[in-house]
C-alpha cells in the first residue's frame, strides 16, 4: 500500500497526489510513468510521474479525472492508501544537447509537460513553455513553469486568460520568428499533438510526443499500447511513451484510445447508480 | 483380480452448462475413485515414471501412502520435489512425462498419476495438512547458508520453486514481481476454469511460510537492478521472468480494434478480473465472432475463454492440420466439446476493419508439404483459395518472446539471438552467482519445465553458496 501524504486541487477536476513510494522515487528521471490500482478491483492506470524527491521518497502525480478510476483516485484524501504503484517505467527523455527547446502543454497535459521543462531548464537549455486549455481555471503549474521557464505563455480557448486561442498560434509565431529552435516538445490531447506536429514538420523542427495510450501491465507483457511509428509497430509503455511526433500515425492512436468508450461509461454509470 | 485397463474416468461439468460459468471443469477424483485409481499402480521395480518427471516426484511412494491411508503422508512425500502440487496435477501435460513411460501404459492406459496428485494436493489443501511438516524441514536445512540473503526475480512457476526450495536450505529468499499478484502465468495467462486462483493463492501462502518475502509490484531492471540486488547483500540473483513479449503475425489490419496479444485478453480476463465487469473494472470486448489464431493450449484457453465471455461463434484458424496442433489433445477435445471450430490449413493474410474495428479476416487456404525443420509437414499456400471469416474479435495466440526489460538493463549478461537468457547446465549465466531458468532460457515452454529448472537453479545456488564462503 502506498499512503498519500499530500494533496492539492490544482484545478475544479485536475488534482495532484504526492505519494509515499521510495524505491520509485529513487529511479524516476523525465518522462518515466508509474501504473497504479486505486483498489482490489480496480483498472491498472499508468500515469506520468510530475515530480519526485529522493530524498523524502516522494513522488507527485498529476491527474485529470475524466474516467471511473481517475474519479476514485480523485476522491481519495491524505491518509489514504492507494493500493499499487508500479514503476517507474518507459523510457525517460534524454534531456542533453538542446540549446532552445520549446515545450507545449494542452489541459492535464502540462501536467505531463512540467518535470520535462525542469529537466531541461537544469540542462542548462533556453526554455519557451506553453501551456493552454478551455478556460482560465483550467490552467495549471503556472507558478512552476514560470519558475522554469525562459519565457512562459499562456492560452484559453475563450481568451479568459493569456492569448485568446490555441498554443500553436503560439508556436506557429515563434517558428516564424525563431530559427534556432532545436527541439519541440508536445503533450496533450491527440488532436493538439498532431497540430503541432504538422506544424514543426513545415519547419523542419525535431518533435518529441509523449503518448498516453491504453495499457494494462506497463511492462511489454500485453501489447494493448502498441502504436505505429514509422511504419512498425512499437509498444508504448517500453519503446516509449515519447516518439518522433513525425513518424507516429496518429490517425491509429486516436482510433484504439476510443476503443474502450462503451464500456468507460458503463463502469462511470453503474457507479452513479450505485451512489445515488 | 484383474486390473481395469482403462484410467479412472474424472468428473467434470457438462459441456452446455460449463460455457456458461468460469468454474473448474473438472471435479477431482472421490475419495473412491482415487483408490480404485491407486490400485491400478504396478509398483514397478525400475519406477519409469519418476525419471519422466521433470522434477522426480517419488510417484509410487506416494501412491502407496495414499494406498494405505496416509493422505497428510502422500503429500509430503510430493512436497519433498513439487512445490505446487495442486498447479501441477492440474496443468502438467501428464501424458508426455510421468504417464508417457508408465508400464501400465504399454498395454492399457497408464496409471492416472495427474489426477492422483491433484486428489492429494486438494485433500490436503482443504484440511490444512499441506505445509511442509517441521521435521522434513529440519532435515533440509544447511548451516553455512542460514540467514544469508537470496533473490528471485518473478514469482511464477520458476521462481516461486527456486524460492520454496532455497528458503528450505535455510536462506533468507525475497522474490520480487512486476504484477500486483503472484504466480506469473498461472495468474495471468491460465484461466480459472482450468486452474482456480485460490489455489494458487493457497501454494503461494504455503511457500511463504516457508519464510520466503515476496515484493510486489517491483519491477527488476527498473525499480531496481540486479546489480543493486548486490549491493543489498544478497548472494545470489535467481531470473524467472518468463517469457511475456507477444508475437504478432505483421498483417495487415493488426492494430484495428478488436485484435488482441492471447496476453492482453487473457490478461484482462485473469489477472484483472474483466469476467467479473463491472464488478471489477478492467473491460474486455468479445462480440459474437471471435477467432483465435495459434493452436496451442494458450490458444485453447484463449478461445475457451472467449466462448465463457459470451461469444456465439468461436474459431481456432491455424495454418497447419489437426496432427501438428501443439495444444494438449484434452485442451482440444474440451474445446471441441464446448462448440469451438476448429479451421484448420487456412493462413491469416489480412484483417480488414470497418469504422477502426475488425469486420473480416482474409484467410488463404493450405494444404500439407513435405517436412519442415520442426519435423512438422510445411503447409503451402493454395493459390486463389482466398477466403473471408466474418468476426468482431481476433486473437492472436502464436507465442511470446522474452521479455527484454531486465535483460537489457543487466549489465554483462548474455543472451541468445532470440533474446533467451543463456545459461549452463547449473543454469548459471554469464554472470557469477546470477542464474536463470523458465520460459526466459527456454522459450514459451511448460509449467513443469519451468519448475524443473527453478529446482536446478537452487540445488547450484547451495552449491555455489558454499564454495563461496569457504574462500
Amino acid at each position: 500500500m502506498y499512503e498519500i501524504l499530500e494533496k492539492e486541487v490544482l484545478a475544479p477536476t485536475i488534482k495532484k497526489l504526492k505519494v509515499n513510494a521510495p524505491m520509485i522515487a529513487k529511479k524516476t528521471k523525465p518522462g518515466n510513468f508509474i501504473i497504479l490500482r486505486v483498489d482490489e478491483k480496480g483498472e491498472r492506470i499508468p500515469l506520468t510521474v510530475a515530480d519526485y524527491d529522493r530524498e523524502t521518497g516522494m513522488i507527485s502525480i498529476i491527474f485529470q479525472e475524466v474516467g471511473y478510476s481517475t474519479k476514485l483516485l480523485g476522491q481519495m484524501d491524505k491518509g489514504d492508501q492507494i493500493q499499487d504503484i508500479v514503476g517507474p517505467l518507459g523510457h525517460h527523455i534524454d534531456l542533453e544537447g538542446y540549446q532552445k527547446v520549446v515545450l507545449l502543454g494542452g489541459g492535464s497535459g502540462t501536467a505531463l509537460l512540467y518535470p520535462k521543462v525542469r529537466g531541461f531548464h537544469e540542462e542548462g537549455a533556453e526554455v519557451i513553455s506553453i501551456t493552454g486549455a478551455r478556460t482560465k481555471n483550467l490552467i495549471i503549474l503556472e507558478e512552476e513553469l514560470e519558475k522554469y521557464s525562459d519565457r512562459l505563455f499562456i492560452t484559453t480557448d475563450d481568451g479568459s486568460y493569456g492569448h485568446h486561442g490555441y498554443v500553436t498560434d503560439i508556436l506557429k509565431d515563434l517558428l516564424e520568428k525563431e530559427d534556432d529552435i532545436d527541439l519541440v516538445v508536445a503533450i496533450g490531447p491527440v488532436p493538439m499533438m498532431k497540430a503541432v506536429a504538422d506544424m514543426t514538420d513545415e519547419y523542419g523542427v525535431k518533435t518529441i510526443v509523449s503518448l498516453n495510450t491504453v495499457m494494462v501491465d506497463g511492462t511489454g507483457m500485453c501489447g494493448a499500447c502498441r502504436v505505429t511509428v514509422g511504419g512498425e509497430r512499437k509498444f508504448t509503455c517500453v519503446d516509449g511513451p515519447a516518439f518522433d511526433a513525425h513518424q507516429v500515425d496518429f490517425k491509429e492512436l486516436m482510433n484504439r484510445l476510443n476503443f474502450y468508450q462503451d464500456e468507460e461509461k458503463l463502469v462511470h454509470d453503474t457507479a452513479v447508480e450505485e451512489d445515488n | 483380480m484383474s486390473l481395469q485397463k482403462k484410467k479412472t474416468p474424472m468428473k467434470e461439468q457438462a459441456p452446455e452448462e460449463r460455457i456458461k460459468n468460469f468454474k473448474e471443469v473438472p471435479f477431482g477424483y472421490s475419495d473412491q475413485e482415487a483408490l480404485v485409481e491407486a490400485e491400478r499402480c504396478l509398483h514397478c521395480k525400475h519406477q519409469p515414471c519418476v525419471g519422466g518427471c521433470p522434477v522426480h516426484v517419488p510417484i509410487p511412494q506416494f501412491i502407496q501412502a495414499l494406498k494405505d491411508g496416509d493422505l497428510v503422508e502422500a503429500n509430503q512425500i510430493i512436497k519433498s520435489k513439487n512445490n505446487l502440487p495442486a498447479v501441477c496435477g492440474r496443468v502438467c501435460p501428464q501424458e508426455e512425462q510421468c504417464e508417457k513411460v508408465c508400464v501400465m501404459g504399454i498395454k492399457n492406459e497408464p496409471v492416472a498419476i495427474g489426477r492422483l496428485e491433484r486428489y492429494v494436493a486438494d485433500y490436503n489443501m482443504k484440511r490444512g495438512t499441506d505445509k511442509s511438516s517441521a521435521k522434513e524441514l529440519e532435515k533440509l536445512k544447511v548451516p553455512e547458508l542460514i540467514g544469508r540473503k537470496a533473490a528471485v526475480i518473478g514469482a511464477g512457476p520458476a521462481g516461486l520453486t527456486a524460492a520454496a526450495d532455497l528458503a528450505k536450505f535455510g536462506l533468507d529468499v525475497t522474490i520480487f514481481e512486476a504484477l500486483h499478484k503472484t504466480g506469473g502465468v498461472l495468474r495471468y495467462g491460465i484461466p480459472e476454469f482450468r486452474l482456480p486462483k485460490d489455489i494458487v493463492d493457497q501454494e503461494v501462502e504455503a511457500i511463504k511460510e516457508l519464510g520466503v518475502d515476496i515484493q510486489l509490484n517491483v519491477v527488476v531492471g527498473k525499480s531496481i537492478t540486479v546489480d543493486e540486488l548486490f549491493e543489498q547483500g544478497y548472494e545470489s540473483v535467481f531470473i524467472g521472468v518468463g517469457a511475456g513479449l507477444p508475437r504478432f503475425l505483421n498483417i495487415p489490419g493488426e492494430n484495428l480494434n478488436g485484435v488482441y496479444s492471447a496476453n492482453e485478453f487473457l490478461t484482462r480476463v485473469n489477472l484483472m478480473k474483466a469476467f467479473k465487469y463491472p464488478e471489477y473494472k478492467t473491460p474486455v470486448v468479445v462480440g459474437d465472432k471471435v477467432a483465435v489464431v495459434g493452436a496451442g493450449n494458450v490458444a485453447m484457453d484463449a478461445a475457451r475463454t472467449a466462448k465463457r465471455l459470451g461469444a456465439e461463434d468461436v474459431y481456432i484458424v491455424y495454418r497447419r492440420a489437426k496432427e501438428q496442433m501443439p495444444a494438449r489433445s484434452e485442451e482440444i477435445h474440451h474445446a471441441q466439446e464446448e462448440g469451438i471450430e476448429l479451421k484448420l490449413l487456412n493462413n491469416p493474410v489480412a484483417i480488414h476493419g470497418e469504422d477502426g474495428r475488425v469486420a473480416q479476416m482474409e484467410c488463404q487456404q493450405m494444404k500439407l508439404g513435405e517436412k519442415d525443420d520442426s519435423g512438422r509437414r510445411r503447409p503451402i499456400p493454395i493459390d486463389d483459395s482466398n477466403w473471408m471469416l466474418e468476426l468482431d474479435t481476433v486473437i492472436i495466440a502464436i507465442g511470446q518472446n522474452p521479455n527484454p526489460l531486465l535483460t537489457s538493463n543487466t549489465k554483462d549478461l548474455e543472451t541468445k539471438s532470440w533474446g533467451g537468457i543463456k545459461v549452463g547446465e547449473d543454469q548459471q549465466t554469464s554472470r557469477r552467482g546470477v542464474y536463470a531458468g523458465g520460459d526466459v532460457v527456454t522459450g514459451a515452454a511448460t509449467v513443469i519445465k519451468a519448475m524443473g529448472a527453478g529446482k536446478t537453479a537452487a540445488e547450484n545456488i547451495k552449491n555455489y553458496l558454499l564454495e563461496k564462503s569457504k574462500k
